[in-house]
């Protein structure tokens, strides 16, 4: 019994196992790979194959080096890889994914004690990671490259010129006017987005595939929508009230949320159960801190996309947050009452 | 007897992997084998003259300012070394740069003084620099090694125009072990690699002390 930890409350009472929840994950992410793996071709499931298989090998080797139980069926190295793959660019030397995914296991997962000791989003922090290493490797993009059924099917306005820069790095660097030139009209941006034909990572670029794998996640009420919607709706907030050029109020919150990682973010990233806070107060605080740093990391910041770096960011506070939020609740609503009776 | 005080600072005791000591210099200038090497040596070279010196002054200094006497002798050492890579090293001396000087307030020097010179004769003391300083140089060296083959793409040793290359071409370099986040990964994931070797061998002798 020596083991036996109790915690303070809130416990969280479930008859779900990791298993369940982690393949759910698994599925609910298949949406948003096929629309990759359509959009940009064999490339992004190259990408996809590396990045999950390196993170199983990985989980599997460290559980054999350190004599663990093997814990690779349990399908969250399986989420993890995924999600690597899905934050790559379809065009990249293979080791990049695979080093990505090795470093997201061994060193953010494994060292610090598996699944649930992670301080991290493995797969943000092995993304992160990679950038700093290969930074032209990740930030080269590939043109997408639908099929053309695909866009009779979704009734796409066809742009000449979809070129290989990301919106975002189209807005970092030639301002909203351009964005908009680009794709010839305002409605056919929003559609083009919605969608996916735009340059990006495997898994960022279809709104729409995110969100389907979200409702799943939802139905299954695997995450709670407190988190996703205050950080997509402070970057909404902050992104309409500054990010204009005509003075406040004049920015485009919905290109903002449409583009680049943030939705895969929000719902899947953000979301996770180790690295975010327990409390729904804690919760409200760090994705709106997680929302604040994305925005100014857009419209001020050096880099044209900021979701990744202000998730780890909130990752890091999240201790600091639960202590701040953690006990109050419960404990002390029974001592308030305790104190008027007495 | 005064093999195991050489040995201590190599395994043992080993300044930045076990003790943790001059981490500032570890992570600054070991973006470079050769760097890390230079640097090594020059410490270990100032290690051995202050450790013979304060070992021979112990029984002179007062021990209510024996820290400011240490640093006199060990800012002595520092500035020969620092003058004397100046004249025949320029090239390293550039790189090590503000490094350099600032050995004065590497702890591992003042540490060892204040833990070993101070209480002990004039060859241990000698001993205990040059088994310090190996344990700091190989140290830096392995750091170097590993930062530079990924962070570079290629491994350079050379000096005074004698050397070779190796190189890795099939990988780009990794950028980020050239920069600050790159040595505390190294260092970090090696002294966690020690300490596991070092756990794992105590549980041998543990084993063999059952049977």
């Amino acid at each position: 019994m020596k083991n036996l930890i109790i915690s303070t409350a809130p416990h969280i009472r479930k008859d779900r196992s990791i298993k369940e929840i982690m393949w759910t994950v698994v599925i609910a992410l298949i949406p948003a790979c096929l629309m990759g793996c359509l959009i940009f071709g064999l490339s992004a499931v190259r990408v996809l194959l590396i990045s999950t298989c390196s993170a199983v090998l990985t989980e599997l080797l460290i559980c054999l080096i350190f004599k663990k139980n093997i814990t690779i069926s349990d399908g969250s190295a399986v989420v993890t890889g995924v999600l690597v793959g899905m934050n790559m660019p379809p065009v990249i030397p293979w080791y990049v994914p695979a080093v990505a995914s090795f470093f997201a296991i061994a060193v953010v997962k494994m060292l610090f004690g598996g699944l649930g000791y992670n301080f991290l989003n493995p797969a943000l922090a092995g993304r992160v990671f990679v950038m700093f290493a290969w930074l032209s490797a990740m930030t080269t993009w590939q043109k997408p490259s639908p099929p053309e059924w695909f866009m009779k099917f979704f009734n796409l306005p066809y742009v000449d010129s979809i070129s290989t820069a990301t919106p975002l790095n189209i807005f970092k660097y030639h301002g909203m006017d351009a964005v908009v030139e680009f794709f010839t009209s305002k409605s056919s941006m929003y559609k083009h987005l919605f969608i996916g034909t735009v340059g990006g990572c495997i898994g960022e670029v279809s709104a729409l595939a995110i969100l389907i794998g979200a409702i799943i996640l939802f139905i299954r009420k695997i995450i709670t929508p407190l988190i996703p919607f205050f950080y997509i709706g402070t970057v909404a907030l902050i992104t309409w009230i500054f990010g204009g050029n005509n003075g406040l109020f004049t920015g485009d919150a919905l290109f903002h949320i449409l583009s680049g990682g943030l939705l895969l973010g929000a719902f899947f990233m953000a979301t996770d159960m180790v690295t975010s806070p327990i409390t729904p107060l804690g919760q409200i605080v760090f994705a709106t801190g997680a929302g604040i740093l994305t925005s100014v990391i857009r419209l001020k910041g050096g880099y044209p996309e900021g979701v990744s770096f202000s998730i780890l960011f909130m990752n890091v506070l999240t201790p600091l947050i639960d202590k701040i939020f953690h006990s109050r609740l419960l404990f002390n609503i029974i001592m308030k009452k305790k104190n008027k009776v007495v | 007897m005064n093999w195991k005080i050489f040995t201590n600072g190599i395994f043992k005791e080993n300044p930045t992997f076990v003790m943790m000591l001059g981490l500032c210099p570890t992570l600054a200038v070991s973006t470079k084998a050769i760097y890390g090497l230079g640097m090594g040596i020059a410490a270990t070279l100032v290690l051995l003259g202050s450790n013979i010196f304060i070992s021979m002054l112990r029984k002179f200094i007062p021990s209510k300012i024996r820290i400011p006497a240490y640093i006199v002798v060990i800012s002595t050492f520092v500035t020969i070394v620092d003058l004397l890579m100046a004249a025949f090293l320029p090239p390293l001396h550039e790189a090590l740069g503000i490094f350099i000087p600032l050995i004065v307030v590497n702890c591992i020097i003042l540490g060892r003084a204040e833990a070993f010179a101070q209480k002990n004769g004039i060859i241990p003391s000698m001993l205990d620099a040059l088994g310090m300083g190996v344990g700091f140089t190989l140290a830096l060296l392995l750091i170097g090694i590993i930062r530079e083959f990924l962070g570079a793409g290629s491994l350079t040793f050379e000096m005074l125009g004698k050397g070779f290359t190796l190189s890795l071409s099939k990988f780009d370099p990794m950028i980020i072990m050239i920069l600050p986040p790159g040595a505390f990964f190294t260092i970090g994931l090696l002294m966690g690699f020690f300490n596991y070797l070092s756990i794992l061998r105590r549980k041998q002798i543990n084993k063999e002390g059952d049977k």
